[in-house]
């Protein structure tokens, strides 16, 4: 569904990407993980075409994003959490953007309902809560019924009963057919969703492998993880 | 399953991509959506009509010298004022269409839906220069005939049937979409609001000032070409007199200069990551 090949990204000198080529499949939930700073998100904004790669190319389903015909149900993606004017309803945020691709406002409280947040739906999105923006971003996702999602660190700000339901989620969303690249920089996070792992350091790929797969590696899966990324983080402390 | 609906789905609608209309709907609600819209609407038409009341009962017309009488116009003198509010509400409104997107993230989510950015800028410029147009043409009525009415005998009053009235009133009410324009454009080639709003503003109201020192010579040259100058001495008034440019060729200067800074603003879109 994903097909991410040879790509790099510079900002002035830093090498923010670098030769990055990996594929996410239908059907499964795949993490997207990597230490703070190894180009993660960066990675995601070049498949939402939104930062233009300085080499390679990525495709979703053959196509470069911008050859889709009505991207919103083709990708969903939550990239930031508070990607909507504080002034604005959540209602009227996802009309607004419904519109745009000439999604049908019955499916506005569709998204609302699965989310959790129709009880908030009229109220202006900059009193959210980071866990109602959470939602609100997720509605936005959905709002295509798309087969391919894209979630940054979804887990952001939700409390303990909202990181279950997000597992849920996008378990649900898996066994219905859809690619779901959601990333994390906590193994623990993914590990209880996801099957397939990509793994990358200081922009390169490390690993593209599955769960049960890293951690036959070593004693447990978070030592394996650390164990892979061990060389590459940018930012550690001292103790 | 999920990819038979949507495609069933996509069958129904008769159009096959997103495009104009979409798009535009889409900035249409957005635009309509915020309380700071409507708050900028309602403060222009107050201003407008407020200020052209309060200027024309202040003519002093008896007071005038002979040489005043002459150039005495009730047509720029009811509107003018109204207009220099609405110049910098409509620019800052502009400005803040594309610079609160980037601030908030919004933006993001604006162009995952709609990947062809130059489109976007369109549409927001359709709805924005829609809804300024139509508000800067009633409100510029408004005051010119509510300025009428306050400006008292024996000072002659304007009646839109009388040459060149109607014409300056028209150019007028326009005058304040076309600046929405620039301020859309420089918040697309700036990004930051305070740094787009002090460059409307320096458009606005700094530019005349600053080539004020330069003598006589060059402000003939070069203040007839700035967008204020345009609506102080061409647009606004009934018999512009030279230097200044005909109402027809100031006009289509100011749509000149708002269809560059849209341009630059498109570029600037296309070109840079989000």
């Amino acid at each position: 569904m994903i097909e991410a090949r040879g790509l790099v990204k510079c900002y002035r000198s830093t090498l923010a990407v670098d030769s990055l080529s990996f594929d996410v499949q239908p059907g499964t939930v795949t993490g997207f993980l990597g230490p703070n700073g190894a180009g993660k998100s960066t990675t995601m904004r070049m498949i939402m075409g939104l930062d233009r790669p300085d080499a390679g190319q990525v495709r979703l389903g053959g196509k470069t994003y911008g050859e889709l015909r009505w991207p919103l149900r083709e990708v969903g993606a939550l990239l930031d959490a508070k990607a909507f004017h504080p002034g604005r309803t959540a209602r009227a945020h996802l009309t607004a953007l419904a519109a745009s691709n000439a999604i049908g406002r019955q499916r506005v409280d569709e998204v609302l309902a699965i989310t959790g947040i129709e009880k908030a739906a009229d109220r202006r999105a900059g009193k959210f809560s980071l866990g109602m923006s959470q939602r609100l971003g997720i509605a936005a996702a959905l709002l295509g019924d798309p087969p391919v999602l894209l979630l940054d660190e979804p887990a952001n700000g939700l409390d303990p009963d909202g990181i279950r339901w997000i597992r849920n989620l996008m378990k649900y969303l898996a066994a219905q057919g859809r690619a779901v690249l959601v990333s994390s920089h906590l193994i623990s996070e993914i590990a209880h969703t996801a099957d397939a792992l990509i793994v990358i350091g200081q922009g390169r790929l490390l690993a593209q492998t599955t769960v049960a797969r890293l951690s036959a590696r070593a004693s447990s899966l978070e030592e394996a993880f650390f164990q892979l990324t061990g060389g590459v983080t940018d930012y550690s402390g001292s103790l | 399953m999920t990819n038979a609906t949507l495609s069933r789905r996509a069958a129904c609608r008769s159009r096959d991509r997103y495009g104009f209309r979409t798009v535009a709907q889409m900035e249409w609600r957005k635009l309509r959506t915020l309380r700071s819209t409507w708050f900028v609407v309602v403060l222009f038409g107050a201003g407008m009509i407020g200020l052209g009341v309060l200027a024309m009962t202040h003519e002093g017309y008896s007071q005038l010298s002979v040489a005043e009488r002459a150039s005495f116009d009730p047509v720029h003198d009811s509107i003018f004022t109204g207009l220099l509010l609405g110049q910098l509400l409509a620019g800052v409104l502009g400005v803040l269409t594309v610079t609160s997107e980037f601030s908030s993230g919004m933006i993001r989510a604006t162009f995952a839906a709609i990947p062809r950015r130059p489109l976007v800028l369109a549409a927001k410029a359709a709805v924005q220069g829609a809804v300024m147009l139509a508000a800067g043409e009633v409100f510029t009525f408004l005051a010119f005939i509510a300025g009428q009415a306050a400006l008292q005998a024996p000072a002659p009053h304007a009646a839109l049937g009388q040459p060149g009235v109607l014409r300056a009133v028209l150019l007028a009410g326009a005058y304040p979409g076309l600046i929405a324009m620039i301020g859309l454009g420089l918040g697309a080639v700036i990004r930051h609001a305070a740094g787009a709003i002090c460059a409307v503003v320096a458009v606005e109201f700094l530019l005349p000032l600053l080539v004020a020192p330069l003598g006589t010579s060059v402000q003939d040259n070069v203040v007839r070409f700035l967008p204020e100058q345009i609506a102080a001495l061409s647009l606004t008034v009934v018999r512009p007199e030279p230097p200044a440019l005909s109402p027809g060729a100031a006009f289509a200067l100011l749509c000149v200069y708002a269809a560059a800074a849209l341009a630059a603003g498109a570029w600037a879109l296309a070109r840079r990551d989000a």
